[in-house]
């Protein structure tokens, strides 16, 4: 304390606070500057300037309530800085932004914003800082991918939520791992490079992009589309056909015994 | 059958040898006669009388269902290999092939697309089996709330229930022999269960699986229980279950005409033979619709067997839910106190997992229960007749609503075995789910008992009231002083039978045993036995009948008779 | 009795003493039989006769349908939409083939054969004279045997008879064959200090950065592929199968005494084999940190050491010890210092 107030004293001290107050005023302004460059600069790879203003003004107007001013995040959001192009291609891409209500988990619906609305969108939020992006055509490509592996890698990293034949499954209190059925390439691919809601991440080191299109590969395969036994009463396993017999089987039955016991008029 | 004759003379024996028959038919039938002795059995048989209700033909249903499902997998056996040798599959079907499998899931997959009509045949292999346990189950039932499991059937009925755990022994150990992943996961449960057992289920566990889950041992095994084991004892016991049903005859419904003394029905030959034989038909054809039309265990979805991948809905077959469900209710830990108990022990502790064995409880409740019930039922009523005719489930309300009690206690174990699918079709949470089954497994069975019960009195309250006064005619009519009221039509007697000739007895007090004395077990029969038939609605009697009859006459109605409905109405008393 | 005479028609009788009432009327016998349309109109019969040919007819349509469905359509080599028309054809074809003949037969039997319904006296399940008899017979062999007069007879046959069947249990002794019989075998995996872990199923090693926030990997150990008894592969991947999850380290909510060193960076790493019965708890909520079972819904939380936080497990999931070796590898850093899995009776304090 006393050596503080003795320096004080010191004739230089005016100086190094002068110098202090300058460094600290021009570094600032140097880096708020730096920042508005490094945003038109750090132009996202594969988006233009125009994109990233549209969607800023997008978000501004229809996300920013949530996600706050610059999508640092709010008590009702998440930060979206580092979020990526991907995640906004998930989320709004399959309706589930902008979220209808609070939930256990943002639900699927039909999209608010059409594709050029959606990559303005991804293109900000790209912008804000890097993430994982919307993967190249070649990767949602499911000649390329090799449905057999991509079976393998399906049932070790995705069938214990998503169930075997992709009907989806459920998660802790209310939250649930959708059915897989018709969602785009593109989706399954953004979901799997994002981790959206509570799905774990599983990024290019995890599960290489080639390893990605094999999965899509999978998803997609004529052979597992098809249930060659009949109907498939919503690939649910054993419960949906215990349920069959239980209610269809067992009514034929009884019809049939009612019929076969009552007097012939 | 029975022998009037004990000694035969020479030209006894001469009649059978010399006997010539006259037509090519009888020729044959001769020939086979003096070889199987069949005239005794058509003169048994051929024109034995069965009662013929629809509720009585579950049995059957479940009887051609094993029929079925021993044809098929027949059928099954000529390509299917049970071996846990690996292969690389190189079949029809595109997302498996390369991958290194059992033959056990390679072969089901050949049959099921590379063999024609095999997954046909597999399909209704596996239709068939959920029809089996279910007919069996729904049979059970309806013996139960009929009350066709007394004096003299009550060994016919243990006979029934062992047939319903085969049955389903036999269908788990077939549901586990592809080899795919959902399946492997649920030898994996019944080798954790296993090792939940104090003392022994570590050792058992290893003797099943041929050392440490899951080896490669275990397929075989199953198979051998599968087609050879269990089969063999579901056969014999249905040759002991029929020829039981065959020595007491079967029971039936009360009606005119039917006695504790008689049965009444059809003749085997010709129209309960051809009535029993098309059903056959009729149930393959209905299986036959359903392995058609609907898919059953896509197990190329499920991939070959690898203990590191599970998968969301792993749910056994139908009638092993309830075991599925009874293991996700249990909690596991009570706030920070584990269930899973070490007892300290020099040799480092022994652990006690509570949280399987009180899954086990119930269910072994609940079986245990079903078999020893009637001697349980006839200790508790002291009814020690034989019993030919059935009961209408509202004229034992009791049993009834013990029944239903069960019947809840089983469906939400059941429910529960189901409830991610419940919670993701019904938007619900899983956890809100089970906490509230924790609740409704305590609760459900009592309201259902009470409820049955108050239903079952209330049916019974109505009957009575139709036997005394009548049908509602649906004619209104209205008296010179403006009053309404609507006519009623008399029973026949016929109807009025069927109503009224039930038995009701009262509660019987403690009795005392050889020393005179009242026991404590004596006490709690008691208690128990007035619980049963303290609530009674007593069956018209005839002087009431009778009453209700001179009351008929002072409306001077006539034909159509008339009571007016002020009268009708049902007055409650004595509670 | 008494009860009954006072006119509270439908009363709930409660109490008191009694048999059975007799009823309102007497068993008045069977209905008169009613005649069918095909009794007394030869029409009538003959339609019903037209009826079940027309059945009899339709079964032989679905048999040819099922040949159809066998022989036209053929071998579908893969083509699955084919499959699912040939399993139609044949289903529904056998269906008609079955229905047509039960259908047929019994309709028949229905309209055109008796519906006089049939009266027989149920025959006592035995007589008098018949037990008596039998008794005796019963008494008399036991007589002839001797075996109340000898004992010794009876009881040496007993002791011989009760332990006759031993050696047939004692010979599935062998059921389990394998040298390191017994429990203590449960409390050992392939991981060990060192070991890499590696993805499943592909083999490869993971360093620390393949790993983000949110991430999670099923893992194995590197030397399990190493294994070449497919049957000891698998029972030693039973018990080694590992998630590998990566968290905010400022997520850790409790950390034991001992521990500390057992993660790396945020990433954690858990025994995939649940500890009720045994099933992979393969589903992880990233956000939640909540790894949830699929077969009973065990529920452990990641950020406190796996602590049960709902369902029946009984025990925390055993987590595994990780760093990273020289190379940068993630490398476990012991074996599980507990058995994995299921609760078993020997499994003790440990």
């Amino acid at each position: 304390m006393k050596a503080l107030t003795q320096k004080r004293r010191h004739p230089f001290a005016f100086v190094a606070l002068l110098l202090l107050g300058l460094l600290l005023t021009g570094g600032l302004y140097a880096a708020a500057t730096t920042v508005n460059e490094a945003q038109a600069s750090n132009l996202p790879e594969g988006y233009s300037t125009e994109q990233v203003e549209e969607g800023e003004r997008l978000f501004t107007a229809n996300c920013a309530t949530c996600h706050g001013m610059g999508a640092d995040g709010t008590e009702n959001g998440p930060s979206l800085v580092g979020a990526g192009a991907a995640s906004v291609e998930f989320q709004v891409g399959t309706g589930r932004m902008p979220m209808q209500m609070h939930g256990p988990q943002a639900q699927e619906k039909p999209p608010q914003f059409n594709d050029e609305q959606t990559s303005q969108l991804a293109a900000y939020v790209a912008s804000l800082g890097s993430g994982p992006a919307v993967p190249a055509e070649e990767y949602l490509d499911t000649d390329q991918g090799d449905a057999s592996r991509g079976g393998e890698l399906f049932r070790i990293n995705c069938a214990m939520c998503h169930n075997a034949a992709a009907a989806g499954g459920a998660l802790t209190e209310g939250k649930f791992a959708p059915s897989l059925d018709g969602v785009e390439p593109v989706h399954i691919y953004t979901a799997m490079s994002t981790g959206p809601q509570n799905m774990p991440v599983y990024n290019d080191a995890n599960i290489p992009p080639e390893d990605k299109r094999d999965i899509i590969a999978f998803l997609k395969n004529d052979h597992f589309q098809s249930s060659p036994g009949g109907f498939s009463l919503g690939s649910l396993g054993p419960v949906s056909e215990g349920l069959l017999i239980w209610t269809l089987g067992l009514a034929l039955l009884i019809g049939s015994m009612v019929w076969l016991t009552s007097r012939s008029s | 059958m029975s022998a009037s004759k004990t000694t035969y003379t020479e030209a006894d024996y001469l009649a059978v040898d010399e006997y010539e028959p006259k037509t090519s038919g009888g020729r044959i039938a001769n020939y086979m006669d003096k070889r199987v002795a069949g005239t005794g059995m058509v003169r048994e048989f051929g024109r034995k009388v069965f009662p013929d209700h629809w509720t009585f033909m579950f049995g059957e249903v479940a009887l051609y269902s094993f029929i079925i499902v021993v044809l098929s997998g027949a059928f099954l056996t000529f390509w299917f290999d049970p071996s846990m040798a690996t292969t690389r599959y190189d079949g029809s079907y595109a997302p498996l092939q390369g991958l290194e499998m059992s033959m056990a899931y390679a072969t089901s997959l050949e049959l099921s697309f590379d063999v024609r009509g095999g997954l046909f045949m597999r399909q209704l292999h596996h239709w068939g089996a959920l029809l089996f346990v279910m007919a069996m189950a729904v049979h059970m039932l309806r013996v139960f709330f009929t009350g066709a499991f007394r004096k003299p059937r009550e060994l016919n009925w243990v006979v029934g229930a062992s047939l319903l755990l085969l049955g389903m022994g036999a269908g788990f150990t077939g549901y586990s022999l592809p080899d795919e992943v959902l399946s492997g996961n649920g030898l994996r449960i019944i080798d954790g269960m296993l090792k939940g057992l104090p003392v022994v289920g570590t050792y058992i566990s290893f003797f099943l699986f041929g050392g440490e889950f899951p080896g490669s041992e275990i397929i075989p095994r199953l198979y051998s229980l599968h087609i050879f084991i269990i089969p063999a004892l579901i056969l014999v016991l249905i040759a002991v279950h029929l020829f039981l049903v065959v020595v007491h005859k079967h029971t039936q419904y009360p009606g005119p005409g039917r006695t504790e003394r008689n049965v009444v029905g059809f003749p085997v030959g010709p129209v309960y033979a051809a009535k029993a034989g098309g059903f056959f038909f009729i149930v393959f054809g209905i299986m036959a619709l359903i392995s058609g039309t609907f898919q059953i265990n896509a197990l190329w979805n499920y991939g070959p067997y690898d203990p590191s991948p599970v998968q969301a809905g792993a749910q056994p077959d139908w009638y092993i839910g309830v075991f599925e469900g009874v293991l996700r209710l249990v909690p596991g830990t009570i706030g920070d106190l584990s269930l899973d108990w070490v007892i300290p022990t020099p040799w480092g502790g022994n652990t006690v997992a509570f949280p399987i064995l009180l899954g086990i409880l119930p269910v072994a409740v609940l079986f245990i229960g079903m078999f020893l019930w009637p001697w349980i039922e006839a200790w508790i009523t002291g009814d020690r007749k034989e019993r030919h005719l059935l009961d209408r489930p509202r004229n034992a309300p009791t049993r009834t609503a013990v029944g239903t009690a069960a019947v809840t206690f089983y469906m939400i174990m059941w429910g529960m075995g189901a409830n991610d699918i419940i919670a993701t079709h019904f938007s619900l949470s899983l956890n809100d789910i089970t906490y509230w089954s924790r609740v409704l497994i305590f609760v459900g069975p009592v309201v259902a008992y009470i409820l049955t019960k108050r239903i079952c009195l209330a049916l019974q309250r109505k009957d009575r009231e139709t036997a005394l006064h009548g049908h509602e005619a649906g004619v209104i009519e209205v008296s010179p002083d403006g009053g309404f009221h609507e006519r009623h039509q008399r029973l026949s007697d016929h109807e009025l039978w069927t109503l009224t000739s039930f038995e009701a007895p009262r509660p019987s007090g403690p009795r005392p045993n050889a020393k005179g004395k009242v026991t404590a077990v004596e006490k709690l029969r008691a208690g128990l036995n007035r619980m049963w038939f303290e609530e009674r609605v007593a069956p018209v009697t005839r002087e009431e009948y009778q009453q209700a009859l001179e009351h008929d006459h002072h409306d001077e109605d006539g034909g159509l008779e008339a009571a007016g409905s002020s009268q009708g109405r049902i007055t409650r008393g004595g509670d | 009795m008494a009860e009954q005479g006072n006119g509270e028609s439908g009363a709930a009788v409660t109490g008191g003493e009694g048999g059975s009432e007799s009823s309102a009327v007497d068993n008045p016998g069977l209905p008169p039989h009613r005649p069918r349309l095909a009794d007394v109109d030869e029409k009538a019969a003959k339609r019903n006769e037209r009826q079940v040919s027309v059945l009899f007819l339709i079964s032989i349509i679905g048999t040819i349908l099922s040949f159809i469905g066998y022989f036209v359509v053929g071998q579908t080599e893969g083509n699955l939409g084919d499959l699912r028309l040939q399993n139609t054809l044949l289903g529904v074809g056998t269906a008609l083939a079955m229905l047509g003949i039960g259908l047929g037969v019994v309709h028949w039997a229905k309209t055109l054969m008796p519906d006089h319904e049939i009266v027989e006296d149920r025959k006592p399940l035995r007589t008098e004279e018949d037990r008596a008899e039998a008794e005796q017979i019963v008494t008399e062999v036991i007589d002839e045997t001797q075996i109340k007069r000898r004992p010794l007879l009876r009881n040496t046959l007993i002791a011989a008879a009760l332990i006759a069947p031993l050696p047939a249990v004692v010979m599935f002794r062998d059921l389990d064959r394998s040298d390191d019989f017994g429990p203590e075998r449960m409390r050992h995996t392939l991981w060990d200090e060192g070991v890499r872990l590696v993805r499943d199923p592909t083999g490869t090693p993971i360093r620390a950065s393949d790993l983000t926030i949110g991430s999670a990997m099923h893992v194995i150990p590197e030397n399990l592929p190493e294994i070449s008894s497919h049957g000891e592969r698998i029972a030693e991947k039973a018990k080694a199968v590992v998630l590998l999850m990566r968290m905010n380290p400022d997520d850790f909510e409790h950390t034991s005494p001992g521990r500390e060193n057992w993660t790396h960076e945020g990433i954690i790493a858990a025994s995939k084999v649940c500890t009720h019965v045994g099933c992979p708890v393969a589903l992880y909520e990233r956000h939640t940190h909540h790894l949830l079972c699929p077969c009973h819904q065990s529920t452990f939380d990641a950020a406190r050491e796996f602590k049960v936080i709902f369902g029946p497990a009984g025990r925390p999931l055993p987590q595994l010890p990780i760093t990273v070796d020289a190379e940068g590898f993630l490398v476990a850093r012991s074996d599980f210092t507990e058995p994995v899995g299921p609760t078993y009776w020997e499994r003790g304090e440990a």
